[in-house]
């Protein structure tokens, strides 16, 4: 299975460096849907302090939805679903090598809506581990959730306006508590280690779930 | 007795059960010593709640999982999974208006942030997707798999929404029936007619989703026939020409 994971995350990075789709449209969008929030609420410096930690989670929601329709129309092109199942790679590996793929655009995103904060809206960070930590947890559940809705959607005909639909209210809990452990990070009182917590949960819970129902996802 | 007079029958008695607890809550039962006649509403939210969270959505789950479990698969399994998503669907929204109801003059405000509020509209949210991609074209059996995963998926916010009032202690009070020491803070006439109104919701709820099933048999054999009388009409115009 973790063979097969590392192939297929390895060919969806190799498709991404080629058509640099992500860098050219996934990460442009994410800075400027910062930008634009900065624009709604305005110039206020203390105001864009205290709404840094959701508008950094928010973009970078929105901005992982692209990327993982992105992500899933490397499956939809031509019959690639049904070529990787004639390889007999395992389910549960293409489940977990389009995470891993995913995972790692999601670092790149998380990079610069960071930079993008932290220079934009004033940001302070004063735990560093706290903030690391939940950068790393987040994304594991986000990329798992994604995928595996991303999957749900394939193929039909209104992908673009049903995954939003089906995987945002999903991923919620994961930008609550992220969102929480941003602000702890950034200086507010709150109890990380409980947020932290949430996060290792969904994240534990979303990918199990993965490996468990992609299997039956990939049947013809 | 046939299905059709089954269903007719918990219909009949799940509607004399509603209108019996209609009674009692709005004449019978006394007003509260805090709430006064507002404690009216305990009456219809929590056996709303109970539909919606824990009978719909539960019967959704397990009939998803039995539908993804190679033996137990059927369409049978898939249909009473979405009708009951669409019943509960129903359910939890009025659970949300008649909660909304409540907090207005006790909370003062028709909305708040609280945990479990939250939680149950993002667990409405989460099943009006299930019925949207229910709604795509697609082959029956794909959109069979792919809609259980969905209801499986968000079937995870149920007990998050049961244990938040116990996990972040927010403006929702507890459970009044299923706490965590199973000791109800309700007694007596008040007692019965709540448990009188958890006996009528299901039977409606039973009797909703009989409907929905027999509804749901009919419109897939609709699209069968339909295909098939467009097939005939397709042959004889071929042997026409």
């Amino acid at each position: 299975m973790l063979r097969d994971a590392r192939l297929i995350a390895a060919r969806d990075l190799r498709i991404e460096m080629r058509s640099k789709v992500a860098t050219w449209q996934v990460l442009p969008f994410a800075f400027l849907s910062l930008i634009l929030f900065a624009f709604a609420i305005g110039p206020d410096p203390t105001l864009l302090k205290q709404t840094s930690p959701g508008l950094f989670w928010l973009s970078l929601l929105f901005a992982s939805v692209l990327g993982t329709q992105r992500s899933l129309s490397i499956e939809g092109d031509g019959a690639t679903r049904e070529a990787t199942r004639l390889l007999g790679i395992d389910p549960a590996g293409i489940f977990l090598g389009k995470t891993i793929a995913l995972l790692i655009e999601l670092a790149a995103l998380e990079i610069v809506l960071l930079g993008g904060v932290l220079v934009f809206f004033h940001t302070q960070v004063s735990n560093w581990p706290l903030l690391i930590s939940s950068l790393i947890l987040a994304p594991i559940g986000l990329a798992s959730a994604s995928v595996i809705y991303g999957s749900v959607t394939t193929g039909l005909r209104s992908t673009a306006t049903l995954l939003p639909l089906l995987v945002l209210p999903v991923l919620a809990p994961l930008l609550i508590a992220g969102a929480r452990c941003f602000s702890v990070a950034t200086g507010s009182r709150g109890n990380s280690a409980e947020w932290l917590g949430i996060l290792a949960v969904f994240a534990g819970i979303y990918v199990l779930l993965g490996i468990v129902l992609y299997g039956p996802l990939e049947e013809s | 007795m046939t299905r059709r007079q089954l269903t007719k029958w918990v219909g009949v008695v799940s509607l004399a059960a509603a209108i019996a607890d209609v009674w009692l809550g709005l004449w019978v039962t006394p007003p509260d010593v805090n709430q006064g006649d507002l404690v009216r509403l305990v009456y219809i939210h929590p056996a709303l709640a109970w539909v919606a969270l824990y009978l719909a959505f539960g019967v959704a789950a397990i009939c998803s999982i039995l539908y993804l479990w190679p033996r137990t698969r059927s369409f049978t399994m898939d249909r009473i999974a979405a009708a009951s998503v669409e019943v509960g669907v129903v359910f939890t929204v009025l659970t949300l208006i008649t909660g909304s109801i409540w907090g207005r003059p006790t909370w003062g405000v028709w909305w708040t942030w609280d945990a479990r509020l939250t939680s149950t509209a993002l667990l409405a949210v989460m099943f009006i997707g299930y019925l949207a991609l229910r709604r795509v074209p697609s082959d029956p059996h794909v959109r069979a798999r792919r809609c259980a995963i969905a209801a499986i998926i968000a079937a995870i916010d149920v007990p998050i929404v049961h244990f938040s009032v116990v996990w972040w202690q927010t403006l929702h009070q507890g459970a009044t029936v299923l706490n965590p020491n199973l000791t109800p803070t309700i007694h007596g006439i008040m007692a019965w007619t709540l448990l009188l109104s958890f006996l009528a919701f299901t039977g409606i709820f039973v009797w909703m989703l009989l409907v929905r099933f027999d509804m749901a048999v009919l419109e897939d054999a609709g699209v069968d026939d339909g295909l098939e009388s467009a097939l005939i009409d397709r042959r004889a115009e071929g042997s026409s020409s």
